[in-house]
């Protein structure tokens, strides 16, 4: 996706329900509750929420802090089970599995991003991203083989053997973007991919995210952070555990044009503001 | 995922903590390593004292005063001093081999203790006293000399042979046959010494001094003697000697004296030792134990120590048999290696010990401390693999 392509060949949806899926839909929850009790005080996290993420497209989860939206996507990436209401994956309903049966699901179909990474310490980047495949049953030279197709593809061929405290946080990141690619998942979901990053690293994992999403991966991002969410076609906005507003993005921000600005920039040793950044792309 | 790829991930996870896994196998090695040591020890005695005894020949009878309460009551062979009503005398010993004739050599005993004194050096050591037929009932070896004779022990002569302890002692490095050494303060000649026998049970047998039955009696001040040992001429006839010595012993005696068949003697022991070994291994299987909770501890301490690694695991397509068999071999390995470091440790010990100790390293006691130490590994690893397997995977993650 080049810089200037419109993003607005979306249409504005209503905000109450999302948008029917043309084709088909990769996950959907459907009047999804979540309660939990916390210091013996009832939370309701989710109050029936609807979501459908369509095939192909890069969808944000926005939201204020407590607003459910880590909760949403535990729940339809099968961390975490709704108090009611139902889930599908490909079309299929989770509600009945077994953990084993999700685990299996969690493994082929959904990869995870998360903002602390989450890789194992002490572990290679090529053994992390060999993890899933580990138990998806993945012969060793096959595993080895996947692993490093998929750090090249994130940009990170040259660090196979590198520990994670060996990596900068972008390129921890980006092990665990490879980590969720390498099984070749029908979406990915991104839980605040830049929370724990420097700009220019986030920019970077953005930069890669789009590109996924171009390369015709299903990606769901969640944030809290409207410029992170611009970065997606849509975007849901949650709040008190309600979908309050589900919009298509105009003028979205591409990772891509950001970072050939950031090496202008660097050139001239200009300020790296976020502002003249965003008035830029907005342009 | 299959079982080599959760030794691999077992293996991986042991070498990323080496302090750690270390540390915890030291508990089983010191275990295993406590119950092959002990265990081969204890068999090493007991193989060294029945054969000893052995040794001696299968047709000796011992008589000892005092009722033992026939042939199981325990105890052993006792010296002077016991509550005994009645000694024996050297006249009961007489009067024995007169009745028993030519099918027995009866030898009265006396044990007792005594110092010896040699230039500036003194001694304690232990007297054996007999009569001209006592080396056919001591089980020492002659090195060099003579025993004593018939005249020397009717009249009471001052002659003495020594243990090689003794002579190590008293004349280190030279000939002590033809020596004066003082016992007791009066001099005896030395006319002989054994060779060393080694150690064993009850303490160094070849810290003895040999004597006959009259000077023994004149040294200690006493007409008595300990024990009377009956030597069979026809080995098929010991039982039956035994009866004709408790038919001879009872007119005078009533059942104040106890016949103990060598047969007996060695099953008392054997039994006794065995009884110790036992103990010996009972006692280091509590290290054992020990050991297997130290394992229990570590993994469930490293159960939550990686909470969020299973965390990451499940969300990644971990199924519950996978985090299981990952920690349960986790553990098992921990306690294998554990055990064939403590096998290692315990059988080179034992080897080392061997010439102070008798010690004998048994198959069965490393089969079985190795099994034992596995199925510690087992048994101590499932309950924190299976906690860990039954995380929710976003409760994991969400652990910090």
């Amino acid at each position: 996706m080049s810089e200037g392509q419109p993003a607005s060949e979306l249409e504005p949806v209503d905000a109450a329900h999302g948008p029917a899926c043309a084709i088909d839909a990769v996950l959907s929850a459907r009047n999804v509750s979540k309660c939990y009790i916390l210091d013996e005080v009832m939370v309701n996290a989710l109050r029936g929420v609807d979501l459908e993420v369509c095939r192909g497209e890069m969808l944000a989860i926005m939201g204020p802090s407590g607003s459910g939206k880590s909760t949403l996507m535990h729940i339809v990436g099968l961390l975490d089970h709704p108090t009611s209401g139902v889930v599908e994956v490909d079309g299929e309903d989770v509600s009945g599995m077994e953990p084993n049966q999700l685990a299996s699901v969690r493994n082929k179909r959904i990869g995870f991003v998360f903002q602390s990474f989450n890789l194992l310490a002490r572990t290679t980047a090529q053994a992390n991203v060999e993890l899933p495949l580990i138990y998806a049953g993945v012969s060793g030279s096959e595993r080895a083989r996947r692993a490093k197709e998929a750090l090249e593809r994130v940009g990170l061929g040259n660090r196979l053997t590198h520990m994670p405290n060996q990596l900068s946080g972008g390129q921890q990141q980006r092990v665990a973007i490879a980590r969720a690619l390498v099984t070749e998942p029908s979406i990915v979901l991104a839980d605040e991919p830049t929370g724990n990053l420097d700009s220019r690293s986030g920019i970077e994992v953005m930069s890669i995210l789009q590109g996924l999403n171009d390369a015709g991966i299903t990606v769901v991002i969640v944030t809290h952070d409207a410029r992170v969410a611009r970065h997606a076609q849509r975007v849901v906005h949650i709040q008190d555990g309600r979908v309050v507003l589900n919009e298509c993005v105009e003028n979205r921000i591409l990772a891509s044009a950001e970072e050939a600005k950031l090496e202008r920039d660097e050139l001239t040793e200009d300020d790296l503001g976020g502002l003249s950044v965003n008035a830029r792309v907005g342009a | 995922m299959n079982l080599a790829e959760s030794f691999r991930i077992a293996i991986r996870a042991l070498a990323a903590n080496k302090v750690r896994s270390a540390l915890t196998m030291l508990g089983v090695i010191i275990g295993v390593a406590a119950v092959i040591l002990l265990v081969s020890i204890g068999t090493g005695v007991q193989t060294q004292v029945t054969g000893s005894i052995e040794g001696l020949g299968s047709n000796l009878l011992f008589v000892f005063p005092g009722d033992y309460g026939g042939s199981g009551g325990g105890g052993g062979p006792g010296g002077p001093g016991m509550s005994i009503r009645k000694q024996f005398n050297l006249d009961d010993a007489q009067s024995l081999q007169v009745r028993l004739g030519t099918d027995a050599i009866v030898v009265p005993v006396i044990q007792g203790q005594t110092s010896l004194k040699h230039g500036s050096k003194d001694w304690r050591t232990s007297i054996s006293a007999g009569n001209e037929s006592g080396m056919e009932v001591f089980s020492a070896t002659l090195a060099k000399g003579r025993f004593y004779n018939r005249a020397e022990v009717v009249s009471g002569r001052r002659v003495i042979l020594i243990g090689a302890t003794v002579r190590d002692q008293l004349f280190p490095g030279q000939d002590p046959v033809g020596r004066v050494v003082a016992v007791d303060g009066q001099p005896f000649t030395i006319i002989g010494y054994f060779e060393a026998m080694g150690g064993s049970f009850s303490g160094d047998q070849d810290n003895t001094v040999y004597m006959p039955v009259t000077t023994a009696q004149q040294l200690l001040g006493s007409k008595d003697i300990s024990s009377i040992i009956i030597k069979a001429v026809n080995a098929d006839n010991v039982e039956l000697l035994k009866v004709r010595v408790q038919q001879a012993l009872k007119p005078k005696f009533k059942d104040q004296f106890t016949v103990f068949t060598q047969q007996q003697t060695l099953g008392l022991l054997s039994t006794l030792l065995g009884t110790l070994t036992a103990m010996l291994a009972g006692l280091a299987s509590i290290s054992l134990l020990v050991g297997g909770i130290g394992i229990m501890n570590i993994m469930l301490v490293s159960v939550s120590e990686r909470t969020r690694e299973i965390g990451i695991r499940k969300a990644v397509g971990a199924r519950t048999y996978d985090i299981l068999s990952q920690f349960v071999i986790e553990a098992i390995v921990l306690s294998v290696l554990g055990g064939m470091a403590g096998i290692i440790v315990g059988a080179g010990g034992a080897m080392a010990l061997k010439p102070w100790v008798p010690a004998e390293v048994s198959p069965w006691a490393v089969v079985l401390a190795f099994f034992f130490s596995a199925a510690v590994g087992v048994f101590f690893g499932v309950y924190p693999a299976y906690r860990a397997s039954r995380l929710d995977p976003i409760e994991a993650l969400r652990y910090e």
